[in-house]
């Protein structure tokens, strides 16, 4: 467990050696900003909530954390460090869970980071703030998911911008299968409980029911089994690509 | 003590290490020698953990690196191909994350990294960005980690590949110092290398061992060992001088062009032979000397047979 802490600080002040984590947040901000208060018709609603806020997250994820993730393992692979790591005594479940919680406290402290957004709307009205908790809590779990996807991802090439690519891919198929745009799609003899089945495993399914105030225990397992099936999977395909 | 037993290594249907058999023991400093894609690197990369073994098995110091990799992992110190460190962090940052992984904590780290860095002459670019750094201060950088917890085991994988001749004759000093109780292993394609710093060689070629034995003894296997040299002023026909002398293997002409030659021994020592000859018939001398053998002819003769093959 000290390797994961060594591991994880290690990392995470990687992200601020470089411009990395500094363009990331600023980024992450504006766009946050912009979808918010212009698209998302934040005070024409005339609500005190931040619903409009929230439910941009999981599109904007689907750029930005991919971006953080593509550089996780591929980059090790291609400059040959990952051949020092992983001779290093340590277990590889150190490293990938190490990696994934650095590249995870980013995404968590530019989420951080919106709170004007929060004093805006407490100053503005009268919020729910058990509601927004839960809403902030959902959005960082949701963006652990896409970052688990992007650390499988990564691992399976030496080249960040696939990595980059086929996050964006992947995030996005697991986007929509909650959505009505894949849902509707499906013929009317298919039975009912496969189109659940589907919107069940999508993300948007379990994120809107916690941005809606709902803090449900299966819908943060269904994330947290979520993000150590993908890491699990992360250290499998290691294993297989290191050797070439 | 390292032992590789039947150790083989595929990478899909092509046999990169095949059924290689050694031992290592302390005070050892084994060059493991070959052509490119012989199977060094793939051989490093099993005893160090990085890649598992299709079959057969590493130990070291009694650690099967498959079965207790961490055990085995913290008794050895690896410089990979081509040294890769973390580009990104200044060389103090990346030898303190190293220390802390293997084990140092607080004024402890502090003065094994202080030792290493002055080892491998790093101070200058301790506050440096380790990816602005020349090619030479890179490799330092990874020396500096492979030996920073002071490793029972030493692993380089072509140690002063990119240096300059001093840098290169410093990192030889470095390794003998290291050597006394260790084991170390160095792969190469720098022959004087091996002549310099290793007590034994081990010469692979598709992932079999061709020879092994101590950089002396493969030198006298060499067809030009106990060889003598002459350069004459003018021409003269050495083979038929030479004829009846029963020592003599042979004579070849160099390629320099003027009269010189090189004497080929049966294996005895056939200088005062020739030398007495020379003197009797007034063969016209200018130059006469015994060649060593060199482990480039070895190296050369056992490569190649084995591709003939």
């Amino acid at each position: 467990m000290q390797n994961l802490g060594i591991i994880f600080r290690r990392e995470l002040t990687g992200y601020f050696a470089t411009p990395l984590a500094y363009v990331f947040i600023v980024i992450f901000l504006i766009t946050n900003g912009i979808f918010t208060f212009d698209l998302g018709g934040f005070y024409a609603r005339g609500q005190a909530d931040l619903i409009p806020f929230f439910s941009f997250h999981p599109w904007l994820y689907l750029f930005m954390v991919p971006a953080i993730a593509m550089a996780l393992w591929a980059d090790e692979r291609k400059t040959g460090t990952i051949e020092l790591l992983l001779t290093l005594p340590i277990r590889l479940s150190e490293a990938v869970l190490g990696k994934f919680l650095a590249a995870w406290a980013l995404t968590g402290l530019a989420l951080l980071l919106t709170f004007p957004i929060w004093i805006t709307v407490n100053h503005l009205g009268d919020p729910d703030n058990g509601v927004i908790a839960a809403g902030y809590i959902g959005s960082w779990f949701m963006a652990g998911a896409y970052l688990a996807i992007g650390s499988c991802m990564s691992a399976c090439t030496r080249n960040s911008v696939i990595a980059f690519i086929l996050t964006v891919s992947v995030c996005f198929l697991f986007v929509i299968m909650g959505s009505p745009i894949l849902l509707g799609a499906f013929p009317d003899w298919m039975p009912q409980a496969i189109v659940d089945a589907v919107a069940a495993l999508g993300f948007l399914t379990h994120f809107d029911s916690i941005t809606r105030g709902v803090l449900d225990i299966r819908d943060v397992l269904y994330f947290s089994v979520f993000i150590a099936a993908w890491l699990l999977a992360s250290a499998i395909v290691i294993e297989i690509k290191k050797a070439n | 003590m390292i032992e590789i037993k039947n150790l083989t290594r595929k990478f899909d249907q092509v046999v990169a290490v095949d059924d290689l058999s050694f031992d290592v023991r302390e005070g050892e400093v084994l060059g493991f020698l070959g052509p490119n894609g012989a199977g060094k690197s793939t051989t490093m990369k099993v005893i160090t953990g990085f890649l598992s073994p299709s079959s057969g098995s590493v130990t070291i110091a009694g650690f099967d690196i498959g079965g207790r990799p961490l055990e085995a992992k913290s008794l050895i110190g690896y410089l990979p191909e081509g040294a890769p460190s973390y580009g990104d962090m200044s060389t103090l940052a990346f030898l303190r994350f190293i220390a802390r992984i293997r084990g140092y904590r607080g004024q402890q780290a502090e003065d094994r990294i202080a030792a290493v860095m002055r080892d491998v002459a790093l101070e200058s670019v301790a506050h440096q960005t380790i990816e602005t750094l020349s090619k030479g201060f890179k490799r330092r950088v990874g020396l500096a980690q492979a030996i920073l917890h002071d490793p029972k085991v030493l692993i380089l994988d072509e140690p002063t590949d990119g240096l300059d001749p001093n840098q290169k004759n410093q990192v030889r000093e470095l390794i003998r110092n290291l050597a006394k109780d260790k084991i170390v292993i160095i792969s190469t394609h720098i022959l004087e290398e091996v002549t310099a710093v290793c007590t034994r060689a081990i010469i692979i070629d598709r992932g079999k061992i061709v020879a092994d034995g101590a950089p002396g003894e493969l030198e006298a296997r060499s067809r030009y060992h106990q060889a003598v040299e002459v350069r004459l002023s003018s021409e003269i026909d050495l083979a038929a001088e030479l004829a009846g002398v029963a020592q003599i293997a042979g004579v070849e002409r160099g390629h320099s062009g003027s009269a010189s030659f090189t004497i080929l021994s049966r294996g005895e020592p056939i200088f005062a032979q020739v030398s007495e000859l020379a003197q009797r018939r007034q063969w016209p001398v200018e130059e006469f000397h015994v060649r060593r053998g060199q482990l480039e002819d070895v190296f050369r003769t056992v490569t190649q047979s084995a591709a003939g093959q």
